[in-house]
């Protein structure tokens, strides 16, 4: 059998005529310019919603949660969709900069360090609706196993209590990966910049960095340790965040197929936010050459893989709720579908496993504006998903005269906004102080840093061979 | 220090690329060099070899913090639940293993990311603010665009004359000695 084949080498990960010190101005000049005109107004305006987060925080604090739209018999409501919804974008920063990495994709040092950053700031949205639903914001403290003069610990036993320490741990490794990807960019921000306090606060944080092989080896250890360490908890996160709903027994909550759904919805709707950032990023700072076209295609491919899992977790409930012949599972399932809430039912089936699979088609998945548009629609739907999920379940379960309809107030409405200011400003801080391409991983990806293409004595071998 | 007439801390050269590098490396190492280092903007595959360095223990600092997370994870949640303070939960145990595991792991990962970023620190003796190759302006390339390989005065072969003419040997494009 006779067959011709041919060798279809892989695009290259950086392009255009690249050298390691044009890739360090490429990045480095961004934060050593001044900030352009936009930035200023962009912070401007993300400090004015910021302002507007804690002014809805501090009257929820000193009225109570009454001010939110909470009431029997739904009791949980837009917090903990929010919380949700914020802490699932998180995980795609940390499934590019873990589980990627595990998987040798070198493509991800493109992205990985802003992806890291958006995972921090969306973890840290998302804390604020835990925190601030208790109520009593004053005794927080409670939820830690801290010595108190009631003698009492917190029940173990409990899922919102796994979610305590799996978020608080998400969010001291996240912090920490990011920090250790940071420290050789940091390096050479130390030695590019002029101004003496910019080299003595990026010098400080660089800790003394040279770049000596013998770093280099303990470092290259230490980030394949994280990212073995990363990628179980990211999963056990949303994980824990299931169980939330899970180890219920509300009817559409109790159900096993949680865990890795939850997974699932989280890592697409990441990868939409990953994705809305970077194609505003890379198109004002010009970064084209860093985050190609082939990027966007492969984060697209996987925007439709996930999307296609969410939508089979979708008909597989559906279809376990026929199967078990339970009742009030079957009559939760009915009701999303077609009850008061179906408005809200059928935008998440249309944004979360319609929409994705315009990414079949190659045109689609390498178009900016299809991009761009799909995965607001993605993040749209994913929000709405845990909408439905939350709400549903709660405003018609068991039994009929408990039952009720659920809207947020203007203070849910204003808070939630209010998010969007908070992580804004930290991210748009992120983009002028820090860098947000991960220098250093950049060019280890490039050929000319791999010493095979080069031969005994050291010279370059022509491009050909390689 | 064995060197007290001699105030250079070492003999720093620059190389024009990683195969230059990974070649003056091979090179150092075979020569005998104990107390070199080899630098790079970016890690480079193989130099661990080529230097002849041991693996890095790093592995076994995060296997103690593991089990440290793990066990205490363990001890808080037995002790708290069953000896300091046992409230019965609808009837559970209150030993309950199976709805220990979520914080045991957490915790276990805790730990261990504690004992990846702080012991990587404190085996690449960071943070460490003053060095003397911060001496040396030309290796502030090193986290752009530059491949430097150092042979201090303090190993026993080091010898001002032959180390500059074993680095002029190895091809150095540029060779400086360093103050303390």
């Amino acid at each position: 059998m006779s067959q011709k084949t041919t060798y279809i080498p892989e695009p290259e990960l950086v392009q255009g005529n690249h050298t390691f010190g044009s890739i360090t101005s490429l990045v480095g000049d961004i934060v050593e310019t001044p900030a352009p005109r936009w930035w200023y107004i962009a912070f401007a305006v993300s400090n004015l919603l910021l302002g507007l987060l804690l002014a809805m925080l501090a009257y929820l604090i000193w009225e109570g949660t009454g001010v939110w739209g909470l009431q029997n018999p739904v009791g949980w409501g837009w917090a903990i969709v929010n919380f949700v919804w914020w802490v699932g974008i998180g995980h795609a920063g940390t499934l590019i900069s873990a589980i990627l990495f595990l998987f040798r994709q070198g493509w991800r040092t493109a992205i990985n360090r802003f992806a890291e950053a958006m995972t921090i700031f969306a973890v840290m949205c998302a804390g604020i609706f835990p925190a601030v639903h208790v109520g009593r914001i004053w005794v927080i403290y409670w939820v830690f196993p801290l010595p108190n003069q009631m003698q009492m610990w917190p029940n173990f036993n409990s899922p919102l209590l796994w979610d305590v320490f799996a978020v608080s741990t998400y969010f001291t490794v996240s912090l920490l990966f990011w920090y250790v990807g940071l420290v050789p960019d940091l390096a050479t921000l130390r030695d590019r910049v002029k101004s003496k306090l910019g080299k003595m606060l990026y010098g400080t944080f660089a800790l003394g960095w040279t770049g000596g092989n013998r770093q280099w080896q303990h470092y290259e250890k230490s980030y394949l340790i994280l990212a073995g360490l990363a990628t179980p908890l990211v999963l056990s996160v949303h994980t824990i965040v299931s169980f939330d709903f899970a180890v219920s027994i509300i009817p559409g909550w109790h159900t096993t197929i949680f865990p890795p759904y939850f997974v699932a919805g989280a890592v697409f709707s990441g990868f939409a936010m990953v994705m809305t950032l970077m194609l505003i990023t890379r198109k004002i700072y010009g970064l084209q050459d860093i985050m190609t076209i082939n990027h966007i295609e492969k984060m697209n491919i996987i925007i439709l893989v996930t999307g296609n899992m969410v939508g089979f977790a979708y008909i597989m409930e559906f279809f376990i709720a026929w199967y078990s012949g339970f009742e009030y599972e079957k009559f939760a399932f009915v009701n999303r579908a077609f009850g008061p809430y179906a408005w809200a039912y059928w935008i998440m089936f249309l944004c979360n496993v319609i929409s994705p699979q315009f990414f079949w088609s190659k045109k689609m998945r390498t178009s900016i504006t299809a991009s761009f548009i799909l995965s607001i629609v993605v993040n749209i739907g994913m929000w709405f998903e845990r909408f439905v999920i939350t709400v549903t379940s709660l405003a018609q379960d068991y039994i009929p005269a408990s039952w009720g309809y659920y809207s947020p107030t203007w203070v849910d409405i204003l808070t939630y906004v209010g998010t969007f200011g908070l992580f804004f400003s930290n991210f748009l801080l992120f983009l002028r102080f820090l860098p947000m391409v991960a220098i250093a991983e950049v060019k280890m990806v490039m050929p000319q840093a791999d010493p095979h293409n080069y031969d005994e004595d050291g010279n370059e071998l022509p491009k050909e061979s390689h | 220090m064995s060197n007290t007439t001699d105030k250079t801390f070492g003999i720093l050269a620059e190389f024009k690329n990683p195969g230059h590098l990974m070649k003056a490396a091979k090179m150092t190492h075979k020569a005998g060099y104990k107390k070199f280092d080899c630098y790079s903007p970016f890690p480079i595959h193989g130099m661990d070899d080529a230097m002849g360095l041991k693996p890095s223990k790093l592995g076994y600092i995060v296997l103690g913090h593991a089990l440290i997370g793990f066990l205490g994870g363990m001890a808080l949640q037995i002790w708290t639940s069953a000896i300091a303070y046992p409230i019965n939960i609808s009837g559970k145990p209150f030993i309950n293993l199976p709805a220990f595991i979520p914080v045991t792991f957490e915790l276990t990962i805790l730990l261990s990311a504690f004992g990846a970023v702080f012991g990587m620190f404190f085996l690449n003796n960071m943070p460490k603010h003053h060095n003397p190759l911060f001496n040396s302006e030309r290796f502030k390339k090193v986290t752009d665009d530059g491949f430097f390989v150092i042979i201090e005065s303090e190993d026993p072969l080091y010898n001002p004359e032959k180390t500059k003419a074993f680095f002029e040997q190895a091809g150095a494009v540029h060779i400086e000695s360093i103050a303390h």
